[in-house]
């Protein structure tokens, strides 16, 4: 009898059934997307970290900042070899140059060691990261300076000018040096090898490389075939693609950690070193550590990291866990208190027939019981629409899969140091790369689990004021107040 | 057909009456003005009667029906039901009277709109916790005993005011009560109707079913074996 009555009830009372599990539904759809949306950005944010600093990567060391012009300038010394002039005077020039990152200084390869001998440290890879750009074009004959052009390294990445009646183009890719023996941690610890093969032991002081997919593609490079780094050729024995993401990998182009240190001529060094700690919880102990031994570097967690991330996705970031948070839970407040509401309203418009069943014998527990039930059954009826309505939702998400674009700003600070287009690859290190990401709402089975204890909650916190309501009826009174 | 049977009572004690109200007040305290709708009522009501209560409006008949119905308890005096002091009873006692002793009937039916005629009969024997045949048993019966057999499945709306009041009544002796209290029973009701409601009611008392009605009505008063008149909160017999 008892689900009978409260079948009969609430389908008798369609309006206010209706009104409560929509309500119900509507908050419920929104905390299920909400939630699956904050799981999506999270996960776009480690994967635009992870394939930019590795997997597995706990911490990155780099070197200190510093200060505006403590670097040298970029510029390109052609020398008596740097250009051949025609008869007519125009001077063909071609010149290939390795960088290291401006505004940051190199670690020295010692480092590494100190750091894999700190307690905690389970692995540690150094990386030197290099832009390599190419000057190639064409000069009229200058009388009076001759020899020496200068152009801006910094300018507008990929790009070119007319230069008085010359020509040229600047061409600027980003190179890793990556130690050929310790992949598992680092940036090529998040690439899949689509062709060829990875760096090996053995390609240690050997003229190869490994290539980015994207940029192989743009630049027709193949494997077998070679790439011009510094001014050496190198053979490209491997294409690599991110294995966490569509984005790009790290860098354009990947040799070996002591032919990248030669080419550039920078003698033992690296930019950054990448960090596994030996356990999760240990990661910061093991951060302070290294700060304490090497003060003159930048240790950086992956939540450090994670504050980095902009563009976009991060705009998409903190416009889901702020906005989309605040208005699930504020639906979701509204939504209860329609249901307290309209569950009072209830019974105070039932009062005769709670009267009644009084009168007829039933205890105040029977009556109490049989309100609450209906509540909750609405409450359940909401929280089953609104998970249909939430799970549409997020297929509707992962089926458009938008893509939103990030672009971790670690170097951002070298932006200062002005220039044309200034925060162009010239100045990024490995994190130069700006990615799409493809967004994706994750189902998670607690998110499931959460909606329907929320169902539930809501339809037993308006059953227990509908009810307290309810008992507070004297069956005399009750029946008086009709009669 | 056979009669919804009342509660035999002990036969060795065949003259101890039903109901015994002694000094009977009741007073209703409302924004500083105090209401006495019963004051002092001495009254005795035996097993099997037939008793109507007239009187003017206000004069406290519901008041006293509610007492009789231990939906409430008196300011002060004393009231037994056999054996039960409903004076002095708890909540909880109140409400095993009122699901196992007594039946109520109102004037306004108060069935419940969304269910059937014998879901509403049900709701009579849901305090009781019979098995679910014996229930379905009762409620059949019930039903065939205020003769709406037929319209076992149909919803209040769908009968007319007579037969709702019959299914009102059907609900009432379901549980077989010792007495069956009635409010105004026949108050919403047309003649022919209320002449359907009275056979019935009589059947019942013939059938050995103490009844106590509250009515206006002499046409009803006239069936009834002892009338009383309740009249600025005391009682008087005008049966004659
Ligand atoms: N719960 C209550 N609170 C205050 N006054 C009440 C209450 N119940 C009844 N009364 C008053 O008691 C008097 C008797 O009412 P009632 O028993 O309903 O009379 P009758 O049924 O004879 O018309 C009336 O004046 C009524 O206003
Ligand atoms: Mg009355």
């Amino acid at each position: 009898m008892y689900f009978t009555y409260l079948r009969r009830e609430l389908s008798g009372r369609t309006k206010q059934t209706v009104i409560v599990a929509a309500g119900l539904a509507i908050a419920i759809a929104l905390v299920i997307i909400v939630n699956a949306l904050t799981a999506g950005v999270r996960d776009a944010q480690t994967q635009a970290l992870e394939s930019v600093y590795g997997v597995g990567t706990d911490l990155t060391v780099a070197g200190a900042q510093q200060e505006p012009g403590e670097g040298d300038g970029a510029r390109f010394e052609f020398g008596e070899g740097g250009g051949a002039t025609a008869d007519d005077g125009t001077t063909t020039l071609a010149q290939s140059q390795l960088r290291t990152e401006m505004g940051r200084s190199t670690l020295d390869a010692t480092t590494v060691d100190t750091i894999s001998g700190i307690d905690g440290v389970s692995s540690a890879s150094g990386a030197l990261s290099l832009t390599n750009s190419t000057f190639s074009g064409e000069l009229p004959e200058i009388p009076a300076e001759g020899a020496t052009g200068e152009a801006p390294a910094d300018g507008a990445p990929q790009g070119g000018g007319g230069f008085g009646g010359g020509s040229f183009d600047v061409d600027s890719f980003t190179v890793l040096g990556v130690d050929p023996a310790a992949q598992s941690v680092g940036p090529l610890s998040s690439v899949t090898v689509s062709e060829g093969r990875a760096l090996e032991t053995d390609d240690a002081g050997q003229n190869v490389a490994v290539v980015d997919a994207t940029y192989s593609t743009t630049n027709d490079l193949t494997v077998g075939g070679t790439v011009d780094v510094g001014g050496a050729a190198m053979e490209i024995v491997g294409i690599v693609t991110s294995s966490t993401s569509s984005t790009d990998t790290a860098s354009n182009v990947y040799i070996p950690l002591d032919v990248a240190q030669s080419l550039a001529d920078v003698g033992d060094v690296v930019s950054t070193v990448y960090v596994q700690a030996a356990t999760a919880d240990g990661i910061a102990a093991v951060q302070e550590e290294i700060e304490t031994a090497l003060p003159d570097t930048t240790v950086s967690s992956q939540s450090d990291l994670a504050s980095t991330v902009s563009g976009s996705l991060s705009s998409a970031t903190s416009l889901v866990t702020n906005l989309g948070t605040w208005l699930s839970i504020l639906v979701l407040a509204v939504a209860v208190v329609l249901a307290v509401l309209f569950t009072i309203s209830g019974v105070s418009r039932r009062t005769r027939e709670f009267g009644t069943l009084k009168a007829i014998g039933w205890s105040n527990g029977r009556v109490i019981r049989q309100v609450a039930g209906e509540s909750m059954v609405q409450g359940l009826f909401g929280g089953a629409i609104g998970l249909a309505i939430g799970l549409g939702g997020i297929l509707a998400i992962n089926v458009i899969a938008p893509t939103i674009s990030s672009a971790p700003t670690t170097t951002s600070e070298a932006g200062r140091d002005g220039g044309p287009g200034g925060g162009g690859p010239g100045f990024a290190s490995v994190a130069q790369t700006v990615s799409d990401i493809t967004l994706t709402a994750p189902l998670t089975p607690w998110v499931l689990v959460a909606a329907v204890g929320l169902a539930v909650s809501a339809g037993l916190v308006a059953g227990a004021f509908g009810g307290w309501r309810a008992a507070r009826l004297s069956p005399a009174e009750a029946l008086r107040s009709v009669a | 057909m056979t009669m919804t049977e009342p509660h035999i009572d002990a036969p060795n004690e065949p003259t101890t009456p039903l109901y015994r109200l002694a000094d009977v007040s009741k007073t209703y305290t409302q924004k500083k003005r105090v209401v006495k709708p019963l004051v002092g009522v001495d009254l005795e009501i035996a097993r099997g009667d037939f008793v109507t209560i007239q009187g003017p409006t206000g004069g406290g008949k519901s008041t006293l029906l509610q007492l009789l119905g231990a939906l409430d308890r008196p300011t002060s005096g004393r009231l037994t039901l056999g054996d039960t002091d409903l004076a002095a009873a708890s909540n909880a006692a109140l409400g095993s009277a009122r699901a196992r002793e007594i039946g109520f009937v109102f004037q306004g039916f108060n069935l419940i709109p969304t269910l059937t005629a014998s879901e509403n009969v049900d709701m009579g024997l849901e305090p009781l916790g019979l098995a679910d045949a014996e229930r379905r048993a009762r409620v059949a019966e019930a039903l065939a005993h205020v003769g709406l057999a037929d319209r076992a499945d149909h919803r209040p709306g769908e009968l007319s005011g007579g037969q709702q009041q019959r299914v009102a009544i059907a609900r009432a002796i379901a549980k077989r009560p010792r007495v069956l209290l009635a409010d105004e029973p026949t108050g919403n009701l047309d003649e022919s109707m209320r002449d359907e409601i009275l056979d019935l009611l009589q059947a019942l008392n013939d059938g050995g079913l103490t009844l106590i009605v509250v009515t206006h009505d002499s046409a009803v008063a006239r069936r009834a074996s002892r009338r009383l008149r309740l009249e600025k909160g005391t009682i008087r017999d005008i049966t004659r």
